[in-house]
């Protein structure tokens, strides 16, 4: 877990607990808090994760353990334009690989990183069985297919890289 | 062996079978039991991979005494290459739907639910509407049984089923040891049926035409059709249902483009067929089964490539519940990297084999038994790919 604290706003905090309450502080009912709380935080920091084990009465560890186990989950803030290349099989013999690389070296990021504005973030993905349009990218809720290094920059243009 | 042509068929999509209401009223007039024993007789077996017959696994939990049980039907779909289930979630959710009421019907259980992978969210609103709609139109039917969905989180493990129980209960998806199984203790521990998406489907085509008409197509031990996500290098990527026990070859005239070296049978836990074999490689449960993605190779790829394409997706899926799959994992996947770059004699590529084979029978669930199938055949086939 991260070194240094990060000061959660009270409201953000206080939205939290009442999303505990509203499944009754089951904790049974871990996964679907945690969704709801990377929701209003974006990311699920150490201190994030504390408040849930002290709402559910469950030990951080576990909670810890859940993040951890699903790869929905991070850990890290992402971009406001999260970038998702799929490395499926079909995709990366596709070239999934050197899209990868284009992206990475336009924005001076490796993935996992936000750009220094918190524009762009990069993440690779699973499969999204998108197959048939390999390699596939997505931005957000958007998906892009068939794409090749050369259109990299096209498509940033579009977020006003 | 019996074999079969290359056959386009048209039942899972087919418009005209939508008529579910009326599926479902002619069935729940009969008795459960008959009602298992056609799916029984039609020979249905699971379409999520394993293959196992779909009413038997019906009639076990039936036999199960407790107030209590479920059916599930399995929408994790994350074998790479494989977008079957998405497609017909989309386009004909209903007899999914009626798949599993009439499982519940047959069983005796009154709640069912939905594991719908996390990736396919964009799904959800659409589906949770139209399951709102069924569950007022079966309840007017006096039939007492609701349909529920849960998303996943994003890990592969959770389409195994006790995985998938374990992840439901709001745990980290850590496959369970068999048995107890799923007939006997799944969700909640208690009795459970869970299906894959198509396998639902096919359930309510054999209760509205009879198993007679099912067994028309396919094989002795391959009965019916089944959905296959074409992916890879062919002009005709997408979906299709083709007749089961078809040779290889005929496969790749019809969706090869003309160069394919190689076919990847059943997702990253598949087999890789060279082309040398696509004569006698029969695709069902008699000679490779699969679980629907068929990926094409043609002569640019590098095996090499795939297979280690492969076994990073197998590293970073792996639970990491038990040694042989964690460790394993991760060893094959240096051990190729080692071989390529010279560090390693060729020979080692042996040794890599037999840590494959005791995967297989060390590992505790399907994932880490199943890495042997593309690795021993990607090495056997392409070894100087490896190598070189
Ligand atoms: C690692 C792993 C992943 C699996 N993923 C899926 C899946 O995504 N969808 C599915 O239906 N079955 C999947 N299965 C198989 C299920 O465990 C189970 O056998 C299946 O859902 C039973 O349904 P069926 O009899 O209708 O095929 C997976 C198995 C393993 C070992
Ligand atoms: S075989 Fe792999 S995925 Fe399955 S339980 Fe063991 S570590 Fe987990």
């Amino acid at each position: 877990m991260s070194h240094i604290k990060i000061q959660l706003k009270e409201a953000q905090v206080n939205q939290l607990k009442e999303v505990c309450r509203s499944f009754d502080n089951d904790p049974g009912e871990l996964i679907n808090v945690l969704h709801k709380a990377q929701g209003i935080f974006g990311y699920l920091p150490a201190e994030v994760q504390e408040v849930v084990a002290r709402e559910l009465q469950l030990p951080v560890a576990k909670v810890y353990g859940v993040v951890t186990f699903y790869s929905f989950f991070t850990m890290q803030p992402k971009g406001l334009h999260p970038i998702s290349i799929c490395m499926g099989t079909a995709c990366y013999v596709r070239g999934a690989e050197k899209v990868l690389d284009e992206f990475r070296r336009i924005l001076n990021i490796n993935v996992g990183e936000s750009t220094a504005d918190g524009k762009f973030s990069i993440s690779c993905l699973r499969c999204v069985g998108a197959c048939g349009l390999a390699p596939v990218v997505t931005i957000g809720e958007k998906v892009y297919g068939r794409v090749s290094p050369d259109g990299v920059k096209d498509i940033l243009r579009e977020y006003e890289f | 062996m019996e074999k079969r042509n290359l056959k386009k068929v048209d039942i899972i999509f087919d418009i005209s079978e939508c008529d579910y209401l009326a599926v479902l009223d002619k069935t729940i007039l009969r008795d459960p039991d008959e009602v298992i024993l056609d799916i029984i007789d039609s020979g249905l077996k699971g379409r999520g991979g394993a293959g196992f017959p779909t009413g038997l696994k019906w009639k076990f939990t039936k036999n199960e005494d407790s107030e209590i049980k479920y059916v599930i039907c399995n929408a994790d779909e994350g074998e790479p290459g494989t977008f079957k289930d998405r497609e017909i979630l989309d386009r004909v959710p209903e007899k999914v739907f009626t798949g599993m009421a009439i499982c519940g019907f047959c069983i005796g259980a009154k709640e069912g639910y939905i594991y719908l992978r996390g990736e396919y969210n964009f799904l959800l609103e659409e589906l949770k509407m139209k399951i709102d709609l069924f569950n007022k139109q079966i309840r007017e039917k006096g039939l007492e049984f609701t349909i529920g969905i849960r998303s996943g989180s994003g890990a592969y493990i959770c389409g195994e089923e006790s995985a998938l129980f374990e992840s439901m209960e709001g745990y980290r998806g850590e496959p369970r040891n068999k048995p107890p199984y799923p007939t006997v203790a799944g969700y909640n521990w208690k009795p459970t049926v869970i299906n894959n998406v198509e396998t639902l489907v096919y359930v309510s085509m054999i209760c509205r035409l009879g198993p007679d008409k099912f067994k028309e197509l396919g094989t002795k031990d391959s009965r019916g059709s089944k959905v296959f996500s074409v992916s890879g290098d062919t002009p005709s990527a997408g979906i299709f249902e083709l007749e089961l026990g078809m040779p290889l070859n005929e496969f790749v005239e019809e969706f090869g483009d003309g160069d394919t070296k190689a076919v990847q049978v059943g997702g990253a836990s598949g087999h890789c067929v060279p082309r040398k074999q696509f004569n006698e490689t029969i695709i069902g449960f008699e000679g490779i089964p699969t679980g629907g993605s068929m990926m094409i190779f043609n002569s640019s790829r590098s095996m090499y490539n795939v297979l280690h394409d492969y076994l990073e997706f197998f590293t970073e899926e792996s639970c990491g519940q038990c040694t042989p799959c964690r460790v394993g994992c991760q060893q094959l996947l240096k051990g190729i990297e080692a071989v390529k770059k010279g560090e390693r004699k060729p020979a080692y590529l042996e040794e890599l084999k037999k840590l494959a084979l005791t995967m297989k029978v060390a590992a505790k669930c399907g994932l880490g038994q199943s890495v042997a199938n593309p690795f021993n055949s990607i090495i056997d086939n392409f070894r100087e790919e490896i190598i070189y």
